[in-house]
């Protein structure tokens, strides 16, 4: 459905993707995770035909993805564009439908994204986070089969992106293919059954959220020291990363018992005091930074 | 198979292309800034400069007004103003607010939103002849046939046509923030200097030397002559001859600052 076949793509003298290769099936919802500048965006702008590859080829539906007939079946929402503010949400989905050969009804679109009580308002009053509704509106509208969200919860606040996203999953849940990129690893969790990790233009890792985690096998310790910790507290600890804010501590390390065992000989007085198995967003920060080791 | 062929299909051009003008024509009919100086300006400058004497007649025993020329010359300096300003200043905000890029993964095909535009420029560039005829009618005492104020309108709408070439052209190699001083320091000066504020002969003689060679003053004798007025010199044939090269040379700069803008963004 979409596939990417060796794919490599140059901007001047950067190498933003090389030799990539991946298909994405029909039904599938995946998310391409990786810090920024690691080639996500790049991948789903090659993806929609929007850049083309410097070698290598793109393939939507099995066709060019410039081609409109293919492009008449997917939904977009992109980092940055920009809409016409003088539009009223009504007036502007509406106007995008008419793109598409079997288009939701305006309402239907606008609902979806949860933009009802807005629909009368000119574009360019909405917030932010409004905004982002309304382009997944515009992404929703022409009923597409594969829906690509590039970023598409940069800027909303804690509930307004968990309500987009119960929207996208309620969205492929009627089985649409969702490809979506973003650097919050609790989005690929939620979200999606595939994770596809990039960094500096490679394919480093692509499976289930799961089978990410357990490629770190460390365990998280996280607790509140009573009084704030000194460097000399962690030094020589065996630790793969460490985090200090707020007073507030957590240790990634492969040897919980070690690490506890010394933390208590050094007299360290912890309160609230959690071990638990990493989480994506650390399986995620430790894959790429071991990357960045080599 | 045929089933996903069958899949494989656009949306009708027609409704689409309708919709996309309409919202074009919202778009700018909706920024006062533009709204105003493209419909109001040209019958204010007619109300500032040509009030005044519309009733004198041109030259002494003639027997067509300032009032007359004058109307001609605003309805055609107002229709080219939107184009190139509407045209122009609109998408480069356009560009800079990187509206292109959501537009470009949509199946709108590129011409239907090129052809939207103009279409809603049309209506504008309309729109300010008539404010402009009716005040001239009402206030300047213009009194022309049917025949005359129909071959007016015409002639000034085709007029405006290579325009559309030039806005598109200025819009894509215009940025955002310089569009509105580019285009302006373009399209005044061209005006003037095509004889549309004062006739050519009081104009500097190098001017007067170049006058025959811009699309302006070539659709001044089109529309001069359309109120009675006389031309200055040459014939209608080779004016128009004139409007449709410049209309294929701003077509064929548009199109290549299209692409390489999209070169650019998309490569």
């Amino acid at each position: 459905m979409v596939e990417l076949q060796n794919v490599s793509k140059r901007f001047g003298e950067v190498q933003a993707l090389d030799d990539v290769s991946l298909a994405i099936d029909t039904g599938e919802v995946v998310a391409m995770l990786g810090p920024n500048g690691a080639g996500k965006t790049t991948s789903i702008s090659i993806m929609l035909g929007t850049r083309r590859p410097t070698s290598g080829t793109a393939r939507l539906f099995g066709l060019d993805p410039r081609d409109l007939r293919a492009r008449a079946r997917i939904g977009v929402m992109l980092q940055e564009s920009g809409v016409p503010g003088m539009l009223k949400v009504a007036e502007i989905v509406s106007l995008f439908a008419s793109y598409y050969p079997q288009p939701l009804r305006t309402q239907e679109a606008i609902s979806l994204a949860g933009l009802e009580e807005k629909s009368g308002s000119l574009v360019k009053d909405l917030s932010g986070g409004q905004r982002q509704r309304l382009y997944l509106a515009l992404a929703v509208c022409g009923n597409p089969d594969v829906l690509f969200l590039d970023e598409p919860t940069v800027g909303m606040d804690v509930e307004g992106r968990r309500k987009f996203l119960q929207e996208v999953g309620e969205f492929a849940a009627k089985g649409r293919t969702v490809v979506l990129t973003t650097h919050y690893l609790e989005e690929a969790d939620q979200l999606a059954k595939r994770v596809i990790v990039v960094d500096r233009g490679h394919v480093i890792a692509d499976s289930t959220p799961a089978a990410i985690k357990a490629r770190v096998a460390g365990k998280r310790i996280a607790f509140t020291p009573a009084q704030p910790l000194t460097a000399a507290d962690l030094d020589g600890l065996p630790l793969l990363s460490s985090q200090v804010d707020d007073g507030h501590v957590r240790l990634l390390t492969n040897q919980p018992e070690d690490v506890l065992r010394e933390l208590f000989r050094r007299g360290v007085e912890m309160g609230s005091l959690e071990v638990a198995g990493a989480d994506l967003e650390e399986a995620f920060l430790a894959m790429t930074h071991h990357e960045e080791a080599r | 198979m045929s089933a996903a062929l069958a899949q494989m299909r656009t949306a009708p051009v027609l409704p689409m292309l309708r919709k996309q003008a309409w919202a074009e024509f919202i778009k700018l009919f909706r920024v006062p800034a533009f709204s105003t100086t493209s419909i109001v300006l040209p019958a204010m400058f007619y109300a500032f400069i040509g009030l005044g004497q519309a009733k004198t007649p041109l030259a002494p025993g003639s027997h067509v007004t300032f009032g007359e020329y004058f109307l001609a010359s605003m309805a055609l300096y107002g229709v080219a103003n939107v184009m190139v300003l509407g045209f122009g200043i609109s998408l480069a905000n356009e560009r800079g607010q990187k509206q292109d890029l959501l537009m470009q993964s949509t199946p709108l095909p590129a011409y239907v939103f090129f052809v939207a535009k103009a279409l809603s420029a049309l209506v504008i560039a309309l729109m300010a002849v008539v404010v402009l005829s009716v005040l001239a009618a009402a206030a300047g005492g213009v009194d022309l046939t049917a025949t005359q104020w129909a071959t007016l309108a015409y002639r000034a709408m085709l007029c405006s046509v290579p325009f559309i070439g030039l806005g598109f052209a200025l819009g894509y190699l215009a940025g955002p923030n310089s569009a509105p001083a580019v285009t302006n320091l373009i399209y005044l000066p061209t005006a003037f200097a095509s004889g549309l504020f004062f006739p050519l002969h009081l104009l500097p003689q190098f001017l007067q030397n170049i006058a025959p060679y811009l699309p302006l003053y070539r659709g001044a004798q089109l529309v001069w002559d359309s109120v009675g007025a006389p031309i200055e010199g040459g014939s209608l044939t080779t004016d128009w001859l004139y409007m449709a090269g410049f209309t294929v040379a701003f077509f064929a700069l548009a199109l290549w600052a299209y692409r390489r803008d999209q070169g650019r963004k998309f490569n």
